[in-house]
Order: C-alpha cells, then sequence, then structure tokens
C-alpha cells in the first residue's frame, strides 16, 4: 500500500510540477533556467511579465473574446444539444434510428479532414472570416455532449413521462417542467464538458481570425509565442505569465467542480 | 396516445422530428457536406477565387493524390506520424490504466491525486506549450538536471528526439482523461472474480494481469482509438512546441502538412487529399488495432 502510495505521489509531482514552474516563471524578472531557478527567490519576484504581455497582446480583449466563443458553444449545445438528447432519448417519432446512427458516425469522422472544407466553405463562400459566429460554428452543437444528455433522460423512470402526458402536458413543457429539473446536476457536468473544448481550441480560431481584436487568448499567445516573442527582454516570462492567464480559469472551474468528473458521472457516457 | 395512419407515418410523437432538427442542420451542414467537399475537392483542381467570380475547376482524377503521395515532406509526415503512435498509444494505455488502478483503491489523498492527473488536460495546449518550451530549451531546467546526460542537439531541436518529445508531452497531456475512462471501467469488474483470484492463491500482480486487464478490454479497445484519433489528429504540438515541425520535418505531422499546403500556399485540393489520405490510414489503423486488442471480445 505504501508503493502505491508513493507512486502515486511521484505521478502527481510529474503532473503538477510543469504548472507550478509556469508560476514561479512568470513572476521571475529575470529567468534561471537552472534548478535553482525553480525556488522562488524574493528578490526576483515582479509582476512586470504580466504588464510586458498585456501590452503586447490586449489580455482583457483577448479574454473577452474567448469568453464569448466559448459562451456560445455552450448555449448551443445546451438548447439544441438537450432538445435532441430528450427527442432521442424519450420520444418515438420517424427517423430517430437514423439520427441517432447519424450521431455514432459522426464521433468517427476526424475533424481535422474538415478544416480545409469548412475553412473554404466558412471564410470564402459565407464571409465568416474574423466573426464570432465563423469561430462558434462548427462546434456549435457538441456531439458527444448530445449522447451524454441522451443516457442521462434515458435512465429516468417511464412512467414519469406517461403521467405528464396523460395529464396532457406538452413535450415542451414536459422537457422544461419535468425532464431537465431532474437531470440539471447532469447538465452541468455537460456544460464543465463542453467548456474545455473551445476554451483550449487554438486550430481553427487560429485559421478563420485575422484580426488581433477578434482573436481568443490562446491564439493570440501562440502568435507571440511565434513571433514576437523573439523581441522582448524576458519573452518566457511574458509567455509563461500568458499562460498562466489562459490556464486559470479551466483550471479553477475544474478544481471548483471536481467532483462533477467523477467516474461515476462519466462512466454513463462511456458504456454507451 | 394517437395511433393510425399519422401515428405509423410519424411515430407516436411527431414533435421529436422538431426537437432533433437543428441538431441534424448542424451535423449535415458542418459534417456531411464538408465532408463530401473535401473528396470533391481531391479530385479537381481547386484553387481560391474572388467570392462570386465564375472559373472552371476541372476534374483530375488522382493528380492531387499523386502530388501528395510524391511529395517527400508529406510521406515523412506520415511516418512521423507512425513513430508518434508507436510511443504514444502504448505508454498511454499501460500508464493509465496502472495509474486508475492504484487510484481505484481506498487510498489517502484521493481527490488531490484525481485533480493533479486531470489538470494538464483542462488546461489549454497553447498555455503549457510555454512551460515545456522552457523546461527542455537547451538550457532548460531539464537539461540543467541531467547535466553532462543532456542530449546534444537539445530534445526539440534534435531531429531524432523531437518527435519522442511531442509524443511524450500529448501523453503526459492526455492522461488524465484516459485515466478517468478506465476509472470508470474499474467500476464494472466484478468484485467477486478478484475474491475469486484471491482464493485461487493469485498474488496482487497475478490478479492484476488475469482479472484487471480481461475486465477493462472493452475499455482499452476506446483508448487505443481515441488515442490513435488524438495522434492524427496533431497539430498544435509540433507547431508550437518543435517551430512548425522541425527540425527539418522531423516533427511535422500530417495536419500540419495539410495546412501549410492548403491554406498558406493556397492549394486546398491538395490540402483535401492529405486529410482523406489520413482518415483512410487511420481507419485502416483503426481495424487492425481493433482485431489486435478487442480480440477476446464477444
Amino acid at each position: 500500500m505504501r508503493l502505491r502510495f508513493v507512486a502515486l505521489l511521484i505521478g502527481a509531482f510529474v503532473f503538477l510540477f510543469p504548472f507550478y514552474y509556469m508560476l514561479i516563471g512568470s513572476l521571475q524578472a529575470e529567468p534561471d533556467p537552472s534548478v535553482s531557478g525553480a525556488f522562488p527567490k524574493p528578490g526576483n519576484l515582479t509582476f512586470h511579465n504580466y504588464a510586458e504581455i498585456n501590452k503586447a497582446i490586449d489580455l482583457g480583449r483577448s479574454l473577452i473574446n474567448s469568453g464569448i466563443f466559448t459562451g456560445g458553444v455552450i448555449l448551443g449545445t445546451l438548447v439544441f444539444g438537450v432538445l435532441a438528447g430528450y427527442a432521442l432519448a424519450r420520444l418515438q417519432f420517424r427517423g430517430r434510428g437514423l439520427v441517432f446512427n447519424l450521431m455514432l458516425l459522426i464521433q468517427v469522422v476526424p475533424f481535422q479532414l474538415l478544416t480545409i472544407p469548412l475553412y473554404v466553405l466558412i471564410v470564402r463562400s459565407y464571409g465568416l472570416a474574423d466573426s464570432y459566429l465563423g469561430m462558434i460554428l462548427p462546434f456549435l452543437i457538441n456531439s458527444t455532449a448530445v449522447f451524454v444528455f441522451r443516457q442521462y433522460f434515458l435512465q429516468l423512470p417511464a412512467e414519469l413521462f406517461d403521467a405528464a402526458r396523460i395529464d396532457g402536458a406538452s413535450e415542451v413543457s414536459i422537457l422544461w417542467r419535468v425532464a431537465v429539473p431532474l437531470v440539471r446536476p447532469a447538465l452541468l457536468t455537460g456544460v464543465l464538458l463542453t467548456f474545455i473544448g473551445p476554451w483550449n481550441e487554438f486550430l481553427w480560431p487560429f485559421l478563420i481570425t485575422k484580426q488581433q481584436d477578434l482573436q481568443p487568448l490562446a491564439v493570440s499567445l501562440s502568435n507571440y509565442l511565434t513571433t514576437v516573442s523573439s523581441r522582448a527582454t524576458n519573452p518566457f516570462g511574458a509567455v509563461l505569465a500568458g499562460a498562466c492567464v489562459l490556464a486559470a480559469p479551466a483550471v479553477t472551474l475544474f478544481v471548483i467542480f471536481q467532483r462533477r468528473f467523477i467516474s461515476a458521472n462519466l462512466s454513463s457516457g462511456v458504456k454507451g | 396516445m394517437r395511433r393510425g395512419l399519422i401515428g405509423r407515418l410519424l411515430g407516436a410523437h411527431p414533435v421529436g422530428t422538431a426537437f432533433v432538427t437543428p441538431y441534424v442542420v448542424f451535423l449535415a451542414a458542418v459534417f456531411a457536406y464538408p465532408l463530401g467537399f473535401a473528396v470533391y475537392m481531391s479530385f479537381h483542381d481547386y484553387f481560391f477565387a474572388a467570392p462570386g467570380a465564375v472559373v472552371e475547376r476541372p476534374f483530375v482524377g488522382f493528380d492531387n493524390y499523386v502530388t501528395v503521395l510524391s511529395d517527400p515532406a508529406v510521406r515523412r509526415a506520415f511516418g512521423n506520424v507512425l513513430i508518434f503512435l508507436v510511443i504514444n498509444v502504448p505508454l498511454t494505455v499501460v500508464l493509465s490504466l496502472v495509474l486508475a488502478n492504484a487510484l481505484n483503491a481506498a487510498i489517502r489523498w484521493r481527490t488531490f491525486f484525481r485533480v493533479s492527473y486531470y489538470v494538464p488536460y483542462v488546461t489549454a495546449s497553447v498555455a503549457v506549450v510555454g512551460v515545456w518550451l522552457f523546461l527542455f530549451n537547451s538550457n532548460g531546467l531539464v537539461n540543467s538536471v541531467l547535466g553532462p546526460l543532456a542530449p546534444d542537439p537539445s530534445w526539440l531541436v534534435n531531429s531524432g528526439l523531437a518527435m519522442p518529445t511531442v509524443a511524450i508531452y500529448v501523453t503526459w497531456k492526455q492522461l488524465g482523461f484516459f485515466i478517468l475512462l478506465y476509472l470508470a471501467a474499474l467500476q464494472n469488474v466484478s468484485r467477486d472474480l478478484y475474491e475469486a483470484a484471491a482464493m485461487d492463491g493469485a498474488g496482487r500482480w497475478k490478479s492484476f494481469l488475469n482479472v484487471t486487464v480481461p475486465g477493462v478490454r472493452p475499455a482499452t479497445t476506446l483508448v487505443v482509438l481515441l488515442a490513435t484519433v488524438t495522434g492524427a489528429n496533431l497539430f498544435t504540438e509540433p507547431y508550437l512546441l518543435t517551430g512548425g515541425g522541425g527540425p527539418d520535418g522531423a516533427s511535422a505531422s500530417p495536419v500540419l502538412i495539410m495546412y501549410q499546403r492548403g491554406i498558406e500556399q493556397g492549394n486546398p485540393d491538395v490540402g483535401s487529399a492529405i486529410g482523406v489520405l489520413l482518415v483512410i490510414g487511420v481507419l485502416l489503423l483503426a481495424l487492425i488495432e481493433r482485431r489486435f486488442v478487442g480480440k477476446e471480445e464477444s
């Protein structure tokens, strides 16, 4: 048992150390890549790097862009995903099997194959380059979330729905008054799962936003990383400061809601 | 509940059709149509033109595929992704199963461990790439710890080590998600089997091999498949970690080349052909892996 604990502890160190180092590095006035640089020295600590990165890329603006992108995806997934998940779990209608199989099939199509055609369509044909809509559109409804929602609605007892229908409730009000309140905790899991994707997404917003004031933080930070950083006085410090700002919201959300990620919650999605 | 002709035609709840319509439209517009369009482009001489301009885009058969397959950079990128998968997939399966198994026991600080393993997964790759660059730089912390053992040229600029370093980075980054998958799968392994194994005198190692490993086989199939798909989609890490797939293309991924050829150099037809080949490759690999990993599944 002791061995297991030590192994887990070593593992945790390997996983957490880069994050600790990210924070320390972002606060160092002079970069110190030696071993002693991993320990904070009071004289070397400063918030200057944060000011530096904020000067190079407007952090507030980028965070707002990331927020709009992520918020749009979450909203689309919640509204349309809950509707679709509920219908697939609880309603008998023509074509239900077809939609369900389509949903499973989609999971297999790698998004990267679609990068070029989507770029051509969204940028060239629809003229949605440099717009929030163009950014959000490919992610508007998350199929994994639809699947998870369906699983949760399936777990509710059928009698509940029969009773509501006998009382003459419409499907919309059954969904809104009966089904959604019962799976509310599960919906939060869905939101958290959906949040990670667009918040961390890089390739797609990178392709379609050329205007700096529309870029999410991941994109502006990577542009800084590949172009501007060579000219800064402490490029790594500034990059790490930006990295901390980008990492903080997702990590904080996850730590607060980590109970939502426990295996029991996910297993219903995995078992299929 | 109405029966009769309408019921038989539309099902008991025709309103369901309205509920799934937005989702179906989304799937058609963002997946089905672009998928067909990608295949179409790969067989035509497709180039960017001003919006509204009428241009001819003749059918060229397999020309784009010939261009792609005779391009050494593309062949190298496909080779690179194989190197990546050979390192990443077995490492992912072994480490995530072992760590999930250790976490599954009643152990102190469980929440802390779970959080620490999952944190890299929830963090943007762009953010952690910054730290890895700092750590694996020629004069970074890893090399100062290694001292004379440090590789020369350093990790990310060494053509033999760049791709393995990227593979290890991605393994580290994604492991938390796969640990979680295995933790879920471990809930379904029957306690009785462990008791029976203990009765037969099996030690901890033996019961891990004979009960746990077969018990989570469906999850292993899923982990292998998902890790393969993740590997095939590799873009951000070589782009940022190795400055666009360097040194000398040693860490370029097919998606990176697809981006360069398709968008930077303005040949979406060639880019699409790379995409189609990549998908065919992934499907073949997935079939092989299924036979390999899922063989005892009935």
